[in-house]
């Protein structure tokens, strides 16, 4: 008999397709959280792909924190124009004006937390039953205890130690009013499955992932842009470097790497060479121990 | 590494299980370390709370127990997934942990595995979370286990105590329906027989785990006999350029499928043929499982999600009356006459609790037919009715289309796993 069988990132795509149609069929208002990284880039492509010809029948989501590297938001205008998506801003700005959230002061001060805030009105706002979002168990080591359904109480919060059981490849989304569900498609790909996504694919990503020269400094010996949220101390004068992101994030809050990479396969073959994890360049991950189990359970991404 | 020989490989996904504190996270961080695939940051980050614990060495198990009170209390509470990959294979991990309080955890880490790695603490022999993992790996379908004979260096490598305890194991598998078995003997505290070969136990002379991991036949783990086709999702453009398309998506359950072939759609049992599969961009010569794909068909016939497409000459069982064997995953006993919404491939049916057959004494896998109490943990053959009829396989046939899950009407929660017998 011929034998049929997939590649692991054949089988990983096919997975999250699945996830994606399973979403679309068990919500009534779900929403995909977009922040212009390239983990909600591959997912939002596979949504094209899962219900294709249609459009993508929800809509995209960005919480934006203000902080922004120009070149993320350029490429999600762009992005979202191309594809024909609907896309939904919720502001960290705003929710600082409204005074619903009070923003850090000092030399560390992200706006990361505030995220989280800004998040849970947006999905209560837009009565969204259902965030999809690019956040892998690779990452992180409370991620790595994630469901793909996770369920969220009435708050928002996360219970890792009261998980609900997940068998095979059925999914329950059922809840009451008020609740919701993160949901994560590429929950099982890693830093390497995606950047070999984003080559075989084609894919376009925000310019900065590749290696550029930039204007940075250094603080805790992480490499940081200058940019005018970030006060830099007299310590850490501004040099030019070529370096690339790992992650975009939060720009008060992502540390760039020195590198050569200005291609995708040479993206590849420092990813295959790294001996540190993506998250290593957030100082977000880096506040406690716990630091990203306390902010999951809080209600974070 | 380069980028085609990336692109061609193939994955296994496993999982761990046996008792509480037999080893089993220290065994994935062993594993993770010996074979490079642990990151310098995560390795700091472990050593700093191993020396704040006053460890003297560093605990591997602390790179996969990554909740706050796994940490403090030095145990697994819910699966943690991990990631490697070696030149030869592609390996996604859960974790698992072993007490039985978290049992539907272990479950749910074991259900997508083709591999389970079953722990036995040396020193401890076969207890009866050994038999209740064994067992329910096997009621899962999991084609290959390899049970892992641990903490080797605390019985002094005895050649003796690790023939007694693999004489026990076989015994115990043997009532069991599980394909390929092995053993290995090992230290994952040393290392001894993880990645590296240990000079401690001479007298052995199969594979260390990770040969085992890199070399067993996982061939197919999907039927590609029978074609099932559940369907997810319609999808209707209603655009310009496709006013009139009409495409059935999901994830090919069994089988091969090709444009021409054809098909009858159920339960209407209308059919038709396919007129094209599609993916973004383009349409294909064939589809096997577990692809995910969109089909039209020739006959405009009115098909919606928990509908099947399958080949006219093969039919799975359609039937409202059915023996399942439930692993029951919650605090709250199951009701007998009891109602349970459930969900079956892309399925929402309900379903009442006929009959209590019987249940699995763990320990020697006899029969319980005097306690019919269904209760957290507890393995039984129970019948059903659906309020309309599943279209189903045996599970042993197809773990797609012959597995499913009980959810409580009143929490939403998924209360049992089931298998189609
Ligand atoms: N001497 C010795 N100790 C070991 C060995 N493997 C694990 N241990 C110790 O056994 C204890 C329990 O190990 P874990 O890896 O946490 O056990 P586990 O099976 O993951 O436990 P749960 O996940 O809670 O079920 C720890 O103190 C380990 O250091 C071994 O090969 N030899
Ligand atoms: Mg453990």
């Amino acid at each position: 008999m011929q034998s049929y069988s997939l590649t692991h990132l054949q089988e990983l795509e096919s997975e999250a397709i699945y996830v994606l149609r399973e979403v679309a069929s068990q919500f009534e208002n779900p929403a995909l959280l977009f922040s212009g990284g390239k983990d909600s880039i591959i997912v939002a492509h596979m949504a094209r792909k899962a219900f294709w010809p249609g459009k993508i029948p929800f809509p995209l989501v960005h919480v934006d924190t203000g902080h922004n590297f120009p070149e993320t938001i350029e490429f999600r205008d762009n992005y979202i124009k191309e594809i024909g998506a609907n896309l939904i801003v919720g502001s960290v700005q705003q929710s600082i004006d409204e005074g619903k959230v009070v923003e850090e002061k000092g030399f560390n001060a992200s706006r990361n937390a505030l995220q989280t805030v800004t998040l849970l009105d947006t999905i209560e706002g837009h009565k969204f039953d259902c965030a999809m979002g690019g956040a892998r168990r690779d990452e992180e080591k409370a991620r790595a205890k994630e469901r793909f359904f996770s369920h969220r109480d009435d708050f928002g919060q996360w219970d890792p130690k009261n998980q609900r059981p997940e068998l095979w490849n059925i999914f329950n989304g059922q809840k009451n009013i008020g609740e919701h569900f993160r949901v994560f498609p590429i929950s099982n790909w890693t830093e390497m499955d995606v950047w070999q996504y984003i080559l075989h694919e084609k894919i376009n990503i925000p310019s900065i992932y590749l290696a550029h020269e930039r204007d940075v400094f250094v603080r805790d010996s992480v490499i940081m842009s200058t940019t005018s949220f970030i006060e830099q101390r007299d310590t850490e004068p501004t040099i030019r470097k070529k370096v690339r992101f790992r992650t975009i994030g939060d720009a008060t809050c992502t540390g760039a790497v020195e590198s050569d990479a200005d291609s995708i396969e040479k993206i590849i073959e420092e990813v295959a060479a790294a001996r540190t994890t993506e998250r290593g360049t957030r100082s977000d991950d880096k506040r406690s121990e716990a630091a990203m189990e306390d902010r999951k359970k809080a209600g974070y991404f | 590494m380069d980028t085609n020989s990336y692109l061609d490989m193939e994955l296994l996904r496993f999982s761990t299980a046996g008792s509480v504190d037999d080893g089993k996270s220290t065994l994935i961080g062993r594993l993770l370390y010996d074979s490079k695939s642990i990151f310098q940051d995560q390795y700091e980050a472990i050593e700093e709370s191993s020396k704040r614990k006053g460890d003297e060495t560093v605990n591997l198990a602390l790179l996969t127990d990554g909740l706050r009170a796994e940490r403090e209390q030095g145990i697994t509470i819910d699966v943690a997934y991990r990631y490697f990959a070696t030149p030869k294979r592609k390996f996604i991990i859960a974790d698992t942990p072993g007490h039985i309080q978290y049992t539907r955890n272990m479950v749910t880490g074991s259900s997508t595995s083709n591999l389970s790695i079953i722990l036995v603490d040396a020193r401890h022999g076969v207890v009866e979370q050994t038999c209740r993992h064994t067992f329910i790996s096997s009621l899962l379908g999991i084609p290959h286990v390899v049970f892992c004979v641990n903490k080797m260096d605390l019985v002094d490598y005895s050649e003796e105590k690790f023939e007694k305890i693999k004489a026990d194991l076989e015994a115990f598998s043997s009532k069991l329906d599980v394909q390929d078995i092995h053993f290995v003997p090992m230290s994952a505290l040393n290392g001894d027989n993880v990645v590296n070969k240990s000079d401690n136990m001479d007298w052995y002379q199969g594979s260390t785990l990770m040969y085992l991991l890199e070399n067993i036949h996982i061939g197919s783990d999907y039927n590609h006999i029978d074609c099932r086709f559940p369907i997810q999702y319609v999808v209707r453009p209603k655009s310009e350029k496709y006013p009139d398309y009409r495409g059935y998506a999901g994830r090919i359950a069994g089988g091969v499928f090709k444009p021409g072939d054809e098909v009858a759609v159920l339960p209407s049992g209308f059919t038709s043929k396919i007129k094209t599969i599609d993916v973004m961009g383009g349409s294909l010569e064939e589809a096997f499982a577990p692809m995910s794909v969109t089909m039209t068909l020739e006959d405009d016939i009115d098909v919606s999600r928990g509908d099947m497409i399958v080949r006219e000459n093969n039919q799975p069982n359609v039937q409202q009356d059915i023996d399942i064997m439930i692993c029951w995953l919650n605090d709250k006993k199951m009701v007998s006459r009891g109602k349970y919404a459930i969900k079956h491939t892309s399925n929402d049916v309900r379903c009442i609790v006929k009959e209590v057959k019987y249940k699995i004494n763990i320990n020697n896998l006899h029969r319980i037919e005097d306690d019919k109490e269904v209760t957290m943990n507890d393995i039984a053959r129970i019948s059903i009715r659906t309020t309309k009829p599943l279209l189903y396989d045996k599970y042993t046939r197809n773990r797609g289309t012959g597995s499913l899950i009980l959810i409580d009407e009143s929490t939403n929660e998924t209360v049992g796993a089931g298998m189609i017998i």
